[in-house]
């Protein structure tokens, strides 16, 4: 039941924003849903920490504590970014970006994201998942072209083609694990169920399971943005409006990298070798060393701060593909944390940017200054998300480095070297933005302030302190995924 | 008997699935494209229905039907009524000629071949040996993809791609449940109506529908 609200409340939502369109209370309304989507995600929480695992629906969903873990994340932040875009969104129509038919179709369209992905989450049908994950990244296409301008067409036709072709990739795995399993279950939807297919992916054919992850590693991991099948996410992350930038960073990556590893720990289970984790560990290293490096050479501060995500969406594809207890309890850690620092971050670049009225690193300038909310919080975001102490990211890069010492210590300074070079690429443009005068062109915008408050504060306490239950859903998911 | 006839036509249709894939491949002229990419849904039609009939699947002929009023009658009259009205008549020369492309083609067919060897053993299905085909499909619409430098012919080797994939399923398994069917359909059918809302703003900011125009988001800028 709470399920079902879960999942119906942001596609009502969608109905209801395309048909009221651009009126006043538009974007109150968008907040007002996202609030009742992330009370109904909290809800299934406690009753997923309560009774365990859920399977409803005729099999059709199913909640366990890793999925509901993200569920939560993603309706709390798809909510601050609802009160963020609120005034955001406002100004960019005061600044002309945007007219009428568009803000209609912005809103309509970020609860139909927020419905692709929180069907991802708590569906069985592995089929099913890899039909959301498409609705995902058609709902948010045209949301990257919003502004129309050349540069964020040609981000929106990359963001479409390259992920559609990569997504394409991912079915045609899905049709080889769908091969192997209808040996063992028999036809018909019963062979696409999670829940079926872990019970019995002792017996499914290595070979094919392994064929199989190749092309899921290639279809999804393009949704990730894996190096070398990053090339979309730069572009989209930097050319569609900051709330997008900030709901695909923080959100929509996390779900792409939780649809790998659910297809990892059904090939794990086949296989017995470590053949699906090593390819997994290739992939993030790369991604963390390329990232990092391509971070020291942007101009474009929303561009920094995409790389930035890819290299922390490598750590994260790293330590799972490490596996054991430390690593994937790291894993988990991280994707949270990255998830409120880097969406905490892109609020207040957005606030920045329209200050300055450009994303250029070197016209932004002077913004303790300036205003000096957004000066500490782009520099104490810059901090965290570096992975300076004392903020949480620090606390799940420590674990998965520790691990990478006791398992591969080998890869162990590749890790250091990418997050050494971060940390002097992101700190060094940061500092720049954030001290001297103030700009000529500088004017002083209203900012909202709860959201990144409220991101930053959890970034913050989730260093010192875990709360038991957070540890009990991670300690559950690690069972699940080692 | 009857059913090593079937097996026959089953085959026979990859053929020529395969064969309008490399004729799309070596085709310049965007309107024969559209035709070519409306008969390679047809012969995928017929044969989700001869596969439906010999393994007596009744919801394969439900795929056939939607692959039917998609793949051949629906994309192919949006995309022709594009071409129209964007008026788009030749297309931009391809990066790589046509016979080099033609032969990687050919040694993508080998690679498929190779790569869904282990598959094809372990399958007891009739048309197991068709899955290498579909994938080649699958392959040679990637090709197309990236050699050919027209956001119709990109969106012609993505469907491409898609009909490849939807072989694949009938190949393998005798299709997807049909749950997935549908979802997939859904999804191509939003597809098409984003990249159709994409041609007129690509056309209309950058004067013409070639994307080797959009080259300003890059590294070195």
């Amino acid at each position: 039941m709470i399920l079902l609200g879960l999942i119906i409340t942001p596609f009502v939502a969608a109905l209801i924003l395309a048909f009221i369109g651009d009126r006043r209370f538009a974007p109150a309304i968008n907040i007002f849903c996202s609030f009742l989507t992330l009370m109904a995600a909290v809800a299934l929480a406690i009753e997923v920490y309560n009774h365990g695992p859920i399977i409803a629906g005729g099999k059709f969903f199913f909640v366990d504590a890793f999925s509901v873990y993200l569920s939560v994340l993603t309706a709390f932040v798809s909510m601050t970014t609802a009160v963020f875009s609120r005034g955001y969104m406002q100004r960019e129509r005061e600044h002309g970006r945007v007219g009428h038919v568009r803000m209609r179709f912005y809103h309509a369209m970020f609860q139909m994201f927020m419905f692709a992905m929180l069907l991802c989450l708590l569906t069985n049908n592995i089929g099913v998942l890899w039909i959301s994950m498409e609705l995902a990244t058609l709902s948010t296409v045209l949301l990257v072209s919003l502004y129309r301008t050349p540069n964020a067409i040609e981000a929106a036709w990359k963001y479409f083609i390259l992920c559609g072709v990569g997504i394409a990739q991912a079915l045609f795995g899905t049709v080889l694990l769908y091969f192997a399993a209808e040996k063992v279950i028999g036809e018909g939807g019963e062979a696409l169920l999670w829940t079926n297919l872990i019970g019995v992916s002792g017996s499914l054919e290595p070979t094919v399971l392994s064929l199989a992850f190749v092309f899921l590693v290639v279809g999804y991991g393009t949704k990730v943005g894996l190096v070398p099948l990053h090339n979309w996410l730069p572009d989209a992350h930097s050319e569609g409006p900051t709330p997008i930038s900030a709901v695909l960073s923080g959100l929509l990556l996390n779900i792409a990298l939780y649809a790998l590893v659910r297809c990892k720990v059904l090939v794990d289970g086949s296989t017995h070798t470590h053949y699906a984790g090593n390819i997994m560990m290739g992939f993030g290293i790369v991604s963390i060393v390329v990232a990092s490096f391509s971070i020291l050479r942007q101009k474009d501060i929303k561009r920094m701060f995409s790389y930035s995500s890819i290299e922390h969406m490598g750590i994260a594809t790293f330590a799972f593909g490490l596996g054991g207890s430390i690593a994937t309890f790291g894993a988990l850690l991280h994707m949270l944390m990255h998830s409120l620092t880097k969406s905490s971050i892109f609020f207040t670049v957005g606030h920045a940017c329209q200050m300055h009225r450009t994303q250029e690193i070197a016209r932004i300038k002077g913004l303790f200054k300036g205003d000096p909310f957004v000066g500490w919080s782009l520099i104490l975001g810059a901090m965290a998300i570096a992975g300076m102490p004392p903020f949480g990211v620090f606390t799940s890069e420590f674990l998965i480095l520790t691990a990478t010492i006791k398992d591969v210590p080998l890869l162990a300074p590749f890790i250091l070297i990418g997050l050494g070079v971060a940390f002097a690429g992101l700190l060094r443009k940061v500092q720049y933005m954030v001290s001297g005068d103030v700009a000529s062109y500088f004017e002083p915008i209203k900012t909202a302030r709860a959201p990144v408050v409220f991101h930053m504060a959890l970034v913050l306490v989730l260093a010192f302190y875990i709360p038991d239950f957070l540890n009990k859903w991670f300690q559950a998911a690690v069972e699940l995924l080692k | 008997m009857n059913l090593q006839v079937l097996a026959q036509v089953n085959s026979f249709l990859a053929a020529l699935v395969l064969l309008t894939a490399f004729a799309m491949l070596s085709q310049r002229k965007i309107n024969s494209l559209v035709t070519l990419f409306a008969w390679q849904g047809l012969f995928l039609s017929i044969n989700t229905a001869v596969v439906g009939f010999v393994a007596s699947k009744h919801h394969l002929y439900i795929s056939s039907l939607l692959t039917l009023s998609i793949k051949v009658i629906l994309l192919p009259y949006i995309l022709h009524v594009l071409v129209v009205r964007l008026k788009i008549r030749k297309e931009v020369e391809t990066i790589v000629n046509i016979p080099t492309t033609m032969l990687i083609g050919i040694a993508l067919v080998i690679f498929s071949y190779h790569l869904t060897a282990p598959v094809r053993e372990m399958s007891t299905l009739i048309t197991r040996s068709t899955l290498a085909v579909a994938l080649a499909t699958v392959m040679i619409g990637l090709l197309m993809m990236i050699t050919r430098k027209h956001a119709v012919t990109q969106i012609i080797g993505f469907l491409a791609m898609e009909n490849g994939l939807f072989f694949a399923a009938t190949s393998a398994t005798y299709g997807m449940p049909l749950v997935v069917e549908l979802g997939v359909a859904l999804d191509v059918l939003i597809a098409a109506f984003i990249f159709g809302i994409f041609f007129f703003h690509i056309s209309t900011t950058f004067d013409s529908l070639s994307v080797e125009q959009m080259e300003s988001l890059r590294e070195d800028n």
